[in-house]
């Protein structure tokens, strides 16, 4: 039996929302004023509310936050990697890069300490020196570990002693002569060589991109 | 207390787990009082209000440190109130008729609970009313009206805590409201 109309029940509901426009509130205040049925209708509304209000505050029981820490996943130390991680990406990223670069250069350079050389022809080898004898010609680069080398005759290209000597004398090279002695000029030599290795792979596969 | 519950949330997120207890103590009563409202159980209360914890504990990292965090705590209390409200209802309609038996519904071949006989109401205390006239709302009308009016939350907080627009909530306040005055007519 609700002959209370529509809009007053909303502006009714409004009002107690405490957004009702003051144009609007006279008008609910009118209406209430003269028609009982609306009056009695806001009234249980009101009635309604303070009821609703009267609910006491409960707590929660004893011990709560204890149970609830007790219910969460326990925090491993791999978790707690974890979170490190996803939180420090490009720090990650680079201690991984230096830890794994170093790893690969230090074996490279230590489990290295056997002489070897670039086989080419008309080379001689004494002891631990290697020679390119007078008025020999040796076309292609040169590399040798853990010897000296000498060159008498004539070198087409570069030459690069690891943990040895190059021994100047009245031979001619055409490329570049680079001596290495400690592990820090061997890291860099390294690092130059995969970036070179690295930027012809790119030039190889997008040579239109790479002028 | 913004800034401080915000530095406790930052020290979780890297790994603390400490700080997550400071965080459950500041928020435990509001929560529980939530789920018991809207559940009227106190094991399903503790046992929901856990579960709203754990659940920010886990996915803490993706709470947004610009928004409050009692509203996203909220959100996932309410959540999982209405998921466990709606799993208690049978899925069956009750106002589907019984074949067989014209005019009759389900309603009249399960014993009555849900409607009390009005000397039974008169007999019970004021505060155990309270909450059987909260429980008989239809869910959506009984999570905002205890946001409202348990909570006190302002309705743009509860509009954020439900995810739905203001008129939405404004909506539902209304109609829980004059549910409940038709629900306490006899008071």
């Amino acid at each position: 039996m609700k002959t209370c109309p529509d809009y007053i029940v909303q502006y009714m509901n409004d009002y107690l929302d405490g957004d009702l426009e003051p144009s609007k509130e006279r008008v609910l205040k009118e209406n209430l004023a003269t028609c009982e049925d609306c009056r009695k209708t806001y009234h249980e509304l009101t009635k309604t509310i303070a009821f609703v209000q009267s609910a006491s505050h409960i707590e929660a029981p004893e011990g709560f936050v204890e149970a609830t820490m007790k219910k969460l996943p326990k925090q491993t130390q791999r978790t707690g990697a974890k979170r490190w991680f996803r939180q420090h990406p490009l720090l990650s990223a680079a201690a991984i890069f230096v830890v794994m670069m170093s790893a690969v250069l230090f074996s490279d350079f230590n489990n290295d300490q056997q002489f070897s050389f670039t086989k080419q022809p008309n080379m001689v080898v004494e002891g631990n020196t290697v020679i390119v004898p007078e008025g020999e010609v040796v076309t292609g680069d040169i590399k040798v570990r853990n010897g000296d080398l000498r060159v008498d005759g004539e070198i087409h290209g570069d030459v690069t002693v690891v943990n040895g000597q190059y021994m100047a004398s009245s031979g001619v090279i055409t490329g570049e002569v680079e001596e290495i002695d400690q592990v820090f000029d061997w890291l860099w030599y390294s690092i130059k060589g995969v970036f070179k290795d690295a930027a012809s792979i790119f030039n190889k596969d997008n040579p239109t991109t790479n002028e | 207390m913004d800034a401080l519950v915000n530095k406790r949330i930052a020290k979780v997120m890297k790994g603390d787990q400490d700080a997550f207890a400071e965080i459950v103590e500041l928020y435990q009563h509001k929560l529980y009082q939530i789920c018991y409202r809207m559940l009227g159980n106190k094991h399903e209360a503790e046992d929901i209000a856990q579960e709203a914890f754990m659940r920010a504990y886990v996915n803490i990292h993706t709470f947004d440190q610009k928004r409050k965090f009692s509203t996203w705590l909220y959100r996932i209390a309410t959540n999982l109130c209405i998921d466990r409200i709606r799993k208690k209802k049978p899925d069956y309609h009750l106002d589907a008729e019984v074949r067989g038996a014209e005019g009759l519904t389900m309603y009249s071949s399960i014993p009555n609970d849900d409607e009390l006989p009005e000397d039974e109401l008169v007999k019970m205390e004021v505060q155990e009313r309270v909450q059987y006239e909260i429980s008989r709302l239809p869910d959506k009308y009984r999570a905002a009206i205890v946001l409202k009016y348990i909570e006190e939350l302002p309705l743009a907080e509860i509009s954020e805590i439900l995810d739905l627009p203001l008129g939405t909530v404004k909506t539902r306040i209304h109609r829980g409201r004059e549910a409940l005055r038709k629900q306490l007519s006899n008071l």
